[in-house]
Formats: C-alpha cells, structure tokens, sequence
C-alpha cells in the first residue's frame, strides 16, 4: 500500500521537513532582500510569499490526505484482524454516484436557473425570431434525453454496485431494442435536419426577392482593430472598391473613377431604421475577422478577397429594447469573434436601431468619404484651392507614381 | 519537463533489474531507442503526461487572466518575464497559451499520448503478436513525436513567443508575420513541430493498421478482436487518411510564408496602409484542408477512448458489453462518416451556405451511431455487478461527458443554429466536454486499468477515487456554466471581458470557474503521485488482477521480448463471455476452447461452426437423458 510505505518512510517525512523549512528560510530570505529593496525603490512584493503560503497550505492538504488514506489502512486492518470484511469501497462509491447525481441535478437546475437568466433576451430580428424557436426545440427534445440518461447512468451504477453473492445477467444483445434506439433518434434528428435546413437557406439567402423592397445596403470592413462603415449616398448605390488604392486618406480604397463612389457615406455608428431589410455587405482588410451581433442572431465572417453578405431585418429599437430589459444604457454591439490579433478583444462597434425618420435625420448629417483632402489630391475641378495646393499634389504624385 | 523526463529514465532503470535477457541488449538499446512496443508505449504515455500537465499550466495561466482581468501578480512578471509585463499577461502571450494549450492537448496528449500509448501497448498483446509489425519504424514514431514536442516546447524561449493564431492557425492571420507577434518564428517552429509530429502519427498508425491485419493469432479473427483493437484500427485508418491533407494544407502555409507565394492569400493591406501583393488565394482553402484533417482529428481523440472504455466497463461490470456488432458498426459508421462532416466547423467562415446545408444534414446523421453507442453503455451497465475500480469510474465519466457534450453538438451541427453559437463559449463548453474530458477520462481509465501490465504494479485505487471525484466534479463546474457564457454571446478567446458592458455580468462566473479549474488542475497530483509512486512502490501484480478476458492477462507479468514464452495463446472465443450462465467463475478467457466449458456453451456460439453446433446440440441431448435416467 502506497501510504504505508510512504508515512512509514521516516527519510521521506524528514525530507519534507527539510523542504518546508527550506521554503520558510527561502521565503523570509525573499522578505529580507524585499525589505532592503524597499529602503531605496518602493516596496515591492512579487507574490512569491502568498505563492509560497499557499504551496504550504497545499502540503497540509495533501499531509492530512495521507493521514486519513493511513486511518482507512488501520481501519481495515483491525477489521481484518477482528475476522470482519474491510470497508466496501464499491458500496461507497455506488452510494457516491447516487449522491452526485442527486447533487449534479440539483446543480444542473441551478445552473439553468441563476446563469440561464444571465443569457441573451429574445432575438431583435426578424429570422432571430425563428431561430430562437429552433433553439427551444432543439433545447426541449435534448435536455429530456440528457437529464434522463444521466438518471439512468447513476442509478444504474449505484443499483447493480458489486455484490459478491450475486451475478450479472448474461445479456450479450438484443435485436429490437437496439434497432429501437437506432431508429428514433434518427427520426428526431431527420425533423430536426429539415427544419434546420429550411431555416438555414432562407436566413443565407441573401438576394433581394423580386417585388421586395431592395435591403439598405451597409459595407462594414474589418481590420486590425476595429470596424469601417460605408452607407449609400443619394444614388442608393455603393462605389466600387480596390485594395491597392487603400492609403492613410482614402482607408477603404474607393474607386472615385466609379462616380457611384463619390456620394458614399462614413458612418462611426451603425444607425439603421427598425422594420427595414438590412444587407450587410462585410469586408476585411487584413486578417480573417467576424461580424457578430448577439442580440441579432446575426454572425458571418469577414474573409480577406472574399466578400460575404448577411440579410436581416431589426425589429426592435434600441430604445424598446432599452425598456424591454431595463437596462437604460444598453446598446446593440459589434464584436469580433474570429481571432484576430492581440486586441481581438477590443473590437466593437455600437449598432443603434432608430425609427425611419430619426434614421433619414441621421443620414443627413454623415460625410461622405470624399473629403476635401481627397478631392485636392485627385484633382477634382470643385477642390478648395490653397496657396500651397499645386505643390502638395505634385508631392502625392510623385508618391503614387512610386 | 525536465524533472518527468529524469523520472522516464529512472521508470527504465528500474525495471531493468528483472527483465529476461534473450540477446544482449544495451541500456541505451532497451531504454531509449527501444524497439519493443511495451516500452515505446511507456515512452508514449510519459511523454503524454509530461505534455499534458504543460497544456494543463497554461490553462491555468489563462483562466488566472480570465478570473482577474484587472488584476497584477508580480509572481507572473518573475516567471514569464516580458510575457507577463508588470504581472499581467500580455494580451498576444494569452493568445499564445490559448493555442499552444490546444494544440499540445489535442495532438500532443490526446492523439499520441492516448494513441501512442494503448495502441503500441495493446494490439499487439491483444491481438497476440510479439511485437508490432515493424518495431524500428514504432520506434521512429515515438522519436520524432518527442522531436516535434521538444519544438514545440522551445517556442516558448524565443524572443517574439509562441504561435496565437489559435490551434487552428487560419491564414492570413498565421500567414503573416506582421498581423501578429506568434505569427514570425513561433508560427514556423509550430509548423516543422506539426510536420514531425504528422510523420511521427503516419508512422505509428501504418503499424497499427498491418499489425490488427497480419498478425492476429490463431482462431482471432476480426469479430474475436476487443473493441479497443477495434477502435485503434480505426482510428489509426483514420489518421492515415486525414493526417497528410493536413501536411499538404502546412506545406502551402510554408510556402505562403516563405517562398511568397499566395495560395491562402488575397487583398490584403496591413496596418491601414501597407498593401501587400497578394491575390487570387484563398483562406478558405485552408480552412477545407485543416478541417478535412480536423474533424476526424476529434474522432481520433475519441475513439481509442471508447473503445478503452467499452472494455473496462465490460470487465467491471461483469458483463458482455450489449451489442458487440452493434458497437463495431457504429464505430465503422463514425469512421466513414467523420470525413464527410468538416463543413461544419465553417458554416459561417463565407463557405457556400448550400454547402452548409449538406453538411449539417451529414453531420447530424453522426449524432445516430454515437447515440447508438450511449445507449449501448447504459446496456451494459444495466443488471451488472459493477466493482468500482479507479478505472471503472473513469469509464463512467466518459461516458458521462460523452452524454452531455454529445447533446450540444446537436445545436452546434445545425447550420442555422450555429449562426449565434459559433466560436462562443458554448462551442469551448461543447468541446472540452465531449472530446476533451471524455478523451482525457478515457486515457486515465486506461492507465488505470493497464498500469499492471505497463509496470508490473497496481496503483492505489483509493487515490484514483479521490483524483476522479475531484476531476469529475472540477471538469463540470468548469464547462456547464461556459454553455450559457456561449448562450450569451461571449466570444471565445477573449483576453478580457471588461471591454463590453454586456460581458461584465460573467466576471463573477469566471472566477468561479478558474476555482474549479484550479481545484481540477491540483487534483491531479493525487495522479502523478500515484503514478510515479506505484512503478516503484505500488503493490505487485498479479497476472490477471480484473479477472479480465483479453489476451494480454495471459502474458506473463515480468515483460519479456516476444511477450509469451513459448507458442503464443491460440484464441477461440469472443472476450466478453463475462458472467456466462453455467460456467463456474464469472469469467471465461479467450484462450479457452468451447471443448472445456461445454455446460456454459450456447448455440449461438457455434454461428460459423456446423460441425462444433453438432456436437453442442449432442452434448445437451446427452446431458438431457443423463438426467432422465437419474
């Protein structure tokens, strides 16, 4: 036995005794030079005397441990010695199993209770709306399965613990039951499979449909780290664009040979109007990122070279949803979940969902993305003229002809 | 590292003193570059374990930034030095960990540690071969795992860190070293460590495949084999199949970062204003390539797992496992199907949404043969005598992991769910579940149960009881609250949640789960302890400690090159014949002939066996007027 050898070994005790005073002796010697260092800089603790307690408090743990398996070893021995069984571990450990999975269920309905009221309200989109009807089917046809089989599996395993003076029952198969379970789960994931694909084709499906109203066209664009926004102008058209003409003024590289690009909005927010199709145009620039908004049930990802588009229609503003969750601050999100980089973290964009009107106001007053600077740079015939105009273009020139 | 490896050459030097000498073999032949596949399997597992407690550090490293976002520990600073400025993890360093964390976990433990160790173990003692079919190349295998750990390894020592880009190092982001520190030498050494470790699984897995084919004893044909040969044949098949497209997706990375080439590569403008002169490539492509390895990657973690667990619950709750056949198919089904179910893992990276369509309807039809195989389990534990051995309960957590991870995979392979629950924690809850706990349960229950047969000694079981609650317990505290984090929207691989108002609320359950982490990750010095303590110290084994079936209890416990003095055992039943009514004890070896156990035979094991049923069908009728007569 491990423990008898082990805390009979007097070396074994005396090295750990020759360890923990060590650590104590390395510890105060820690404190001392922190000490001596405090006298000329700040004081300074890195944490190796919490780290070194808590290494102590771990040895104790693992010393009473030892002491209680060395009780267990006696206590069988006496029972050996007075001709009684030695203690039934496969009674305990089957009394365990009942206890944890009495434990485990009252923890699974705590877990669904405290954290299920922390997840996401109900969607604020229209296919959202779906969705969240496919998650509560789903939700409801599996959880059943999973409470139950984890029943089985625990009281099965305290009802049939070891018992010297029975035998298990020779059961190699049996044909029915098991084409049984073959055959409804594959029924219940064929429903699941077609109501899922349906879903999934119409939510992807990201064409506007003849006699529809054509869907708000945004181009959001991913980089290292944060999101650009582009709005239509006027024309209800987005310009073209080209990745080597993206510089330090022109950071989206729009073609301004496209005149279609001369009317396109920046935007530092995503306003859009509650009830209207939204298309999502998404971009990236440099790395794979991905645009996900929760509370939209909206997630595609931005693919350098491979432009990607998502459909989806609000159906709440941010104010109704204010109230609805009482939250007076609360603001629809951005995020980035792809892996990106050191702040992938950090890569947010507030979504505000406005009334038509507040929306048409809000339009009103963004920038389009040929700015001044832009315009004196491409020669535009309405460029602002300057006294040192002629000189800066000839100096961009020549940078671009590089 | 260094301390577990010293540890490896002493396990060696002490078995020494009573191993056979046929030939003359040196310390460095026997020990280091061993041919034999008993002590390439102990190589294996304490390579494995060395990696895992690594990978698990690093979690715990992690999870420390994830409970105290806000919060220095100079300790950090004085370990990890400009990783950890001013004791704060570095937000690219987390990504690091994040990553090297996965990659160690699922190829370093899971694959080789769990494959390398039972498969190189077990077939051939199971099976009845002397040795693996090519011993030099097992050995190959193990010294280019332990090469590519080494690199691994020693992407921590150099100046810019190791790889971030996530385990699965999607270009551009792994692509360019600009995008990302991890992305220059950690990204490159991460990829010569993967391209040995391919060749060290390629190896290995061509070994398993010819030994479980030509080397089977007498009378074992493939329905005679245990399901644990059964699930490494596989699951070797399996990564004979997918391991080199990944080769061929991290050749074109190479290519891509080096050589200037664009395969993965288009449209790209650094840092707001360096457009770099890529085009035409695409970073899709790689995410085929790495996912046509990557999902049958999950099965190859699982399977031996399975199959590990299927036996023990079969010896310990003394009873056939139900549905043999059953079992074999549905793990033949798994097999065909992991190749056809990748897509799943990009239903929203910009693939094809038709794609995606076909994809969850192929990924959901997997959920059949896996329900198939749960409800298979309960079967077999229904009605049985189970005797509770450390291994025996880390069986039942597996399965009982499988059960609960399994179910979320079923809101995860639907495309349309998966929109909102992509790469949230509820897909890091689903997978460490599924086929990180259940794999890793899965390995301990094997050490557990084969530690006799390793090292000629038991482990105490009391510690294995107190190191599976502690880990039961830790590893569920740890996961099921991150299903209702993912429910909530928080992404994955975040280094803090502060940023996002909506976030804060989960600060709380992070702490709680570090907690468990922590407790989980202390818990298993009860294992190291236990097992390093008992090579040396632990009880003597006796030949056949579980009173098991399989082939391997017939081999002596002293290991000896060749495995068996003498013929080796000729095999003539199935190895489950547990607790068959009418024979005396409540197990019946393979190497038992029907011919001595008439009074437990059954007419279905003469199936193949006209003339064995003849002679059953007159035994009873013989039997039958006998008692007549009296």
């Amino acid at each position: 036995m491990g423990f008898k050898n082990l805390f009979n070994s007097k070396k074994i005790l005396s090295l750990l005794a020759v360890f923990m005073l060590a650590g104590t002796n390395m510890l105060f010697a820690q404190g001392a030079e922190a000490a001596g260092a405090a006298a000329t800089d700040a004081p300074k603790d890195n944490g190796l005397a919490t780290a070194g307690y808590y290494i102590l408090m771990f040895l104790v743990v693992c010393f009473f441990i030892g002491i209680i398996g060395k009780v267990f070893r006696v206590y069988d021995l006496t029972q050996q010695i007075r001709g009684k069984q030695p203690m039934n571990w496969n009674n305990v450990m089957g009394v365990f199993c009942l206890l944890f999975l009495i434990a485990g269920l009252f923890g699974v309905y705590w877990s669904f209770t405290t954290h299920g009221s922390m997840i996401l309200p109900s969607a604020a989109s229209e296919h959202g709306g779906t969705l969240d009807t496919m998650f509560w089917t789903t939700t409801g046809i599996t959880m059943p399965v999973f409470i139950i089989t984890q029943i089985l599996l625990f009281t099965f395993l305290f009802r049939y613990r070891y018992n010297a003076k029975r035998r298990a029952h020779f059961l190699p198969h049996n044909n029915t039951i098991e084409k049984v379970w073959t055959i409804a789960p594959a029924i219940v994931l064929t429903v699941l499979v077609i109501f899922g694909f349906f879903t999934w084709q119409s939510i992807m499906n990201s064409v506007d449909a003849k006699g529809q109203p054509a869907s708000i066209n945004i181009d959001i664009t991913g980089h290292q780290f944060a999101w650009e926004l582009r709005y239509t102008g006027k024309d209800g058209r987005l310009g073209r664009t080209n990745y080597t003409l993206v510089n330090g003024t022109n950071k989206l590289g729009l073609d301004f040979t496209d005149k279609a690009s001369f009317d396109d909005l920046q935007a530092d927010t995503m306003v859009i109007p509650v009830n209207k199709s939204v298309r999502l145009n998404i971009h990236s620039q440099d790395v794979i990122h991905s645009v996900y908004i929760p509370h939209f049930r909206v997630q595609l990802n931005a693919v350098p070279g491979l432009p990607t588009y998502f459909k989806f229609k609000p159906i709440l503003t941010t104010t109704q949803m204010r109230a609805k969750l009482d939250k007076p601050t609360f603001e629809y999100e951005i995020l980035c979940n792809k892996i990106c980089g050191g702040s992938h973290y950090n890569m947010k964009k507030i979504v505000r969902v406005v009334s038509e009107a507040e929306y048409q106001a809000w339009l009103a007053q963004q920038k389009p993305y040929l700015t001044d600077k832009l315009k004196q740079k491409l020669h535009f015939a309405d460029a602002p003229a300057t006294a040192d105009s002629t000189k800066k273009v000839q100096g961009n020139r020549l940078a671009l002809n590089n | 590292m260094s301390t577990l490896s010293v540890h490896d050459h002493s396990v060696a030097h002490h078995e020494d003193d009573h191993g056979h000498h046929h030939h003359k073999e040196t310390f460095i032949s026997k020990y280091i570059f061993s041919m034999d596949h008993k002590m390439i399997a102990k190589q294996f597992l304490i390579t494995g374990i060395t990696m895992a407690v690594i990978a698990m550090i690093l979690s715990i490293l992690f999870r420390i930034q994830l409970a105290y976002p806000d919060k220095a520990f100079p300790l950090l600073e004085t370990l990890l030095g400009r990783f950890a400025p001013a004791g704060r993890l570095d937000s690219n360093f987390y990504l690091a960990l994040v990553t090297i964390h996965g990659t160690i976990m699922v190829f370093f433990v899971l694959t080789a540690g769990l494959s390398g160790t039972f498969s190189n173990l077990l077939i051939p003692l199971q099976v009845g071969a002397r040795d693996m079919a090519s011993p030099f190349m097992n050995m190959l295998s193990y010294w280019f795992f332990f090469l590519a750990s080494v690199i691994m390894l020693s992407s921590f020592m150099i100046q810019k860190g190791p790889a971030s880009g996530g385990w699965t190092i999607y270009p551009p982001l792994s692509a360019m070293p600009k995008a990302m520190p991890g992305s220059g030498m950690g990204m490159t050494l991460w990829l010569i460590s993967m391209v040995l470790f391919i060749a060290s699984s390629l190896m290995g897995g061509i070994n398993y495949v010819s030994t479980v084919l030509n080397m089977r004893t007498k009378g074992m044909d493939l329905w005679k084999m245990p399901l644990t040969i059964w699930a490494f044949f596989l699951t070797a098949v399996l990564g004979i199949l997918s391991f080199p497209v990944l080769v061929a997706g991290v050749v074109l990375l190479i290519f891509d970062r080096s050589f200037g080439t664009s395969f993965y590569l288009s449209e790209i403008v650094l840092n707001g204003t360096q457009v770099q002169p890529f085009e035409g490539g695409s970073p899709i492509l790689f995410q085929h390539l790495f996912w046509f390895l990557g999902h049958p990657e999950v099965y190859i973690v699982i399977m031996p797992a399975m199959g590990i667990s299927s036996e023990i619950m079969s010896v310990n709750s003394r009873k056939p496992i139900f549905g043999y056949h059953a079992m074999v198919y549905s793990l033949i089904g798994i097999t065909v199907l992991s190749f056809i179910v990748w897509g799943h893992h990009m239903f929203v990276t910009g693939m094809n949404p038709f794609l995606g369509g076909v994809f969850m309807i192929t990924t959901l039809t997997i959920a059949v043969p896996s329900a198939v195989k749960t409800f298979n389990w309960l079967a077999t534990l229904w009605r049985g005598n189970i005797r509770f051995t450390a291994a025996m309960l880390f069986a039942i957590g597996m399965v009982s992991f499988f059960i609960s991870g399994g179910i979320t995979g079923i809101f995860l392979g639907n495309a349309a769910l998966d929109i909102n629950l992509h790469d949230t924690y509820f897909v890091v809850a689903h997978f460490h579940l599924v086929m990180g706990s259940a794999a890793i349960f899965g390995m301990l229950a094997g050490v557990y149960h084969w530690f006799p047969k390793m090292f000629g000694r038991m482990m105490n079981e009391r510690l294995g009881y107190l190191h599976f609650w502690l880990t039961f317990i830790g590893a569920y505290l740890v996961f099921f609250p991150m299903h209702f984090m993912g429910l909530d929207g928080v992404p994955r691989r975040y280094y803090a949640f502060t940023e996002f108002e909506s976030m804060k609320q989960w600060l709380s359950v992070n702490v709680f789960v570090t907690w468990a982490a922590i407790m989980a990750a202390v818990a298993q010095t009860a294992f190291l302890f236990n097992f390093f303590y008992s090579i040396f110290f632990g009880k003597k084994a006796t030949q056949n400690p579980w009173e098991a079936n399989t082939l391997e209890w017939t081999a002596p416990v002293e290991h000896i090159h060749g495995n068996w003095p003498g013929d080796i055992p000729a095999v003539y039943r199935w190895p489950y014949d547990y607790s068959k009514p009418g024979a005396d004890e409540d197990f019946i070896q393979q190497t038992v002939p029907l011919s001595q156990t008439m009074s437990s035979n059954l007419p279905h094991d003469f199936e193949d066996n006209p003339t064995g049923l003849e002679a059953h069908n007159k035994w009873v009728s013989t039997q039958k007027s006998n008692e007549e007569v009296k």
